[in-house]
This record gives C-alpha cells, structure tokens and sequence, in this order.
C-alpha cells in the first residue's frame, strides 16, 4: 500500500518539506508525489534520493508529474 | 534515478548560473552599470518605478533592460522546454505586500541578496552586515515554515495571467525604444532618464538586454535562487542552491581583481552607507519577507516569466514598494538612512510577523 502526498499548487518549499515528512516517517515502501511543476519534481527527487529513497518511476498526470518514490 | 534529473537541475548547472552571473555582473560595470552594482534586481526595479515616474528621486530613474531580459529569457526557456505553467491564486494580496516589504527592507540596505554578494565581491565590506542580516531573516522565515506556515495552493488558470507580466516587460522595452534616452534630458516622451547618479549610470541597452535574456534563460532552468540557497541549507541541510551563490561570489571576486574593481573598505563605498546595524536590519526584513514569498527577487522574476501570476504579484508589489521608499524617504543613500526608514523596518517587521504568525496550517 503506497502513501500518497498530494504537493499540486504548492509552492517551494512546500513539496519538499511534505516529501521528507512522509518519508521519515516511514522505515521503506513506496511514496507516491504529485506536483505540478518541473521545479518541484527536481527539489522532490533530489530530497528523497538524499534520504536513501529511490525514484522508481515519473509520469505525467494531468498537467503536472506523478513520482514513485521507493525505499 | 539521478539521470531523469538534467544537466540543468544538477550541480554542475547550478554553478554554471552562479560563475555567469559572477562573470557578467562584473563586466556589465565595466561597461556602464553602477559600481557594484552590475545586476541588482531591487535596485533596477526601483530605477524602472523611477522611469515610470513612480518616484521623483532625480539619481534612480532608469528603465533597466536586464530586469525586462530576466522574464522574457525566463519565458523562453519555459516555452522551449514545455515548462510554461500560468497559475495563480496562493494568498496573492500578501504576496503583493511582502514584495512592498522586501524593497523596504532591501533600499534600507542599498541592493537586493545578488547586489550584497556583488558588494562583497567588489571589497564592500558593508555587505557582510547585508548578508548576516539576510541569513537571519531567512532563518526567521524557516521557523514559521517548521510551524506550518504557507501561503496556500495556487490554481491552474488561462496562459494569459501568465503572460501579462512578461507582455508588460516587452511594453517597458518597446517605450524605451520609442522614448529613447535623449543626452541633456530628464524626459523623453512618457520616461524619466537620470541625469547624475546610478540611474544616470548603464551599459548599453542591448548588451544589458542580452545578458539579462542570458541570465533569465539559465536561471530559469536552474532555479537560481539566492533565498532558497541559504533557507535549504537551514531547512533540510541541503546544498545545491548554494553552491550556485558561491560560484556567483567567487567568479565576481576574481572578475572584478582582473578588471581593477576590487576596493576593500568600509567607508565611501560605492552606492553604499555604513551604518552597519540597519545594512543588517533592512536585509533581515527583506530576506523574511523573501522567504515568506518564496523566493528571492530575481527568482520572483524567473518564476513570473515561466507563468506564476503570484510571483508577477510580488514583483509588481516590489515596484510599488520602491515608490513608496523614495516618496516617503524610507530608502537610504550613500548619506545613511532615510528620515522614516528606521520605522519603516520596524513596522515592516511586525507587518511580517503577523503574517507569519497568522498563516500557518494546523497540521495533524
């Protein structure tokens, strides 16, 4: 069962600062992130790989990005 | 997966915006622009209000193409890379009114976070005040983050509220080749030229044009922001945004040793005053202000060119707030501070604690 974080129309450092809550919180698994800019898709994969987690997976939904995160 | 992560996104694009800036800046002093001051986005912003007549101080009236050059590089490099997003609708007014706060803050200082790395790098040491400021403004900002505080979720809206800031930049730039500079002339048609003084101060138009278009495009790309540098490294221990502002310094210093521009001192410093307390002061309400944003002035820029209404908001919010410095002698000059610019930070402060006081989420 994933966790969804849902970061659409928030702006920086929002996604992030959800991202690494939801991460932390958790000991592995998969964390799925929406957002809505190219911005906060980088700062997004770029906080979770530098917690340990992978990024399994970007695809595009609606105008924005879904990011499976893996650990 | 750090390849889905382009060249632009990584650390080496990141620097790669930090050493151009530390290259241009420089140069563009060399070729007209104010000392250190080659780019300084409160200070240009406030020219252009002064080009518009949103104030009459006489020295800081000029239409600065390297702001115009920053949206429209932004927009295209958005375009080009399919990343124009128009949205619009976080918490606008406040956005509008911590740009009003951020040039207060920033004119009591003398120049924006890019200016205070271009003052250090040029031997201004006046400019450690600014940046000590500046990171506990930020760090202040960061413990309304921690706390829950944002500004809300914007919506998707119509291309156009994306485009009215960058249509407007292409407005100033088509009045400034209508209305050209004419030598001896405080006016031409509907725009203010300096005669004396920093705004009587520039680079040639397209060489500011070109730079500026240079710098949006990579910014853009980069996510360039001078802000967001020092609150990640606050925030999550995070580098990257850095490693760009020290590149910027870095490059600015080395320019300005090979062009002769390097004057360490305090004292008579170019477009500069050195009551160190309100340097630290001024800049610690605009680096809150910035970090309640979002961003940093020039990021404000970028972040407009690539469709966000509200960073337009706080951009235009800036302008009204250089106006407001100079009629109501908040901002300072090489003489100090101006007559109300003490309150001016004072109230600032307190407008921005209310706002990050009371905007915050309750979460779980």
């Amino acid at each position: 069962m994933s966790r969804l974080v849902d970061a659409r129309g928030l702006s920086c450092p929002q996604p992030v600062m959800l991202t690494l809550k939801e991460i932390k919180s958790l000991p592995g698994g998969e964390v799925i992130v929406l957002v809505d800019t190219d911005t906060s898709k980088e700062n997004v994969c770029r906080a979770a790989q530098s917690q340990g987690w992978q990024v399994k997976a970007i695809d595009p939904e609606g105008k924005g990005y879904r990011i499976t995160l893996h650990k | 997966m750090p390849k889905m992560l382009s060249f632009f996104a990584s650390r080496r694009g990141i620097i790669l915006a930090g050493v151009f800036i530390g290259i241009f800046a420089p140069l563009l002093q060399k070729m007209g622009n104010p000392a250190n001051m080659g780019i300084c986005v409160a200070c240009f912003e406030r020219d252009i209000a002064g080009a518009l007549g949103l104030h009459r101080a006489a020295v800081v009236q000029y239409m600065r193409p390297e702001i115009i050059g920053f949206v429209l590089g932004s927009l295209v490099a958005a375009y080009l890379f399919g990343e124009f997003r128009a949205r619009a609708g976080s918490a606008t007014v406040v956005r509008f009114f911590l740009g009003v706060l951020a040039m207060i803050g920033a004119l009591v200082f003398l120049g924006c976070p890019w200016r205070a790395l271009l003052r250090l790098a040029g031997g201004d040491g006046n400019a450690i005040f600014g940046l000590l400021g500046l990171i506990v403004g930020i760090w202040i900002g960061t413990l309304f983050l921690k706390s829950g505080y944002n500004l809300g979720r914007s919506q998707a809206t119509y291309s156009s509220v994306g485009w009215l800031l960058p249509l407007t930049m292409w407005g100033f730039l088509l009045l400034m080749l209508v209305f050209p500079q004419i030598p001896g002339q405080e006016k031409s048609g509907v725009l203010f030229y300096s005669q004396k003084g920093p705004g009587s101060m520039h680079a040639p138009l397209f060489f500011s044009l070109g730079v500026g278009l240079a710098i949006g495009f990579l910014a853009q790309k980069t996510r360039f922001c001078t802000m967001g540098a020092f609150r990640d490294l606050i925030l999550f221990r995070q580098g990257h945004l850095f490693w760009g502002v020290v590149a910027l310094l870095v490059t600015a210093f080395i320019i300005n040793l090979l062009l002769g521009q390097f004057n360490p001192g305090f004292i008579k410093q170019p477009v500069a005053h050195n009551m160190s307390l309100w340097n630290f002061a001024g800049m610690a309400l605009a680096g809150l202000a910035f970090a309640l944003a979002g961003g940093c002035p020039g990021r404000q820029l970028f972040l407009a060119g690539e469709g966000d209404g509200d960073a337009a908001v706080f951009v235009i919010g800036m302008i009204v707030g250089a106006g407001l410095s100079h009629n109501f002698g908040l901002a300072s000059s090489p003489d100090g501070v101006g007559p109300y610019g003490i309150p001016a930070v004072i109230i600032g402060f307190l407008v921005c604690l209310f706002i990050g006081f009371t905007m915050r989420e309750k979460t779980n």
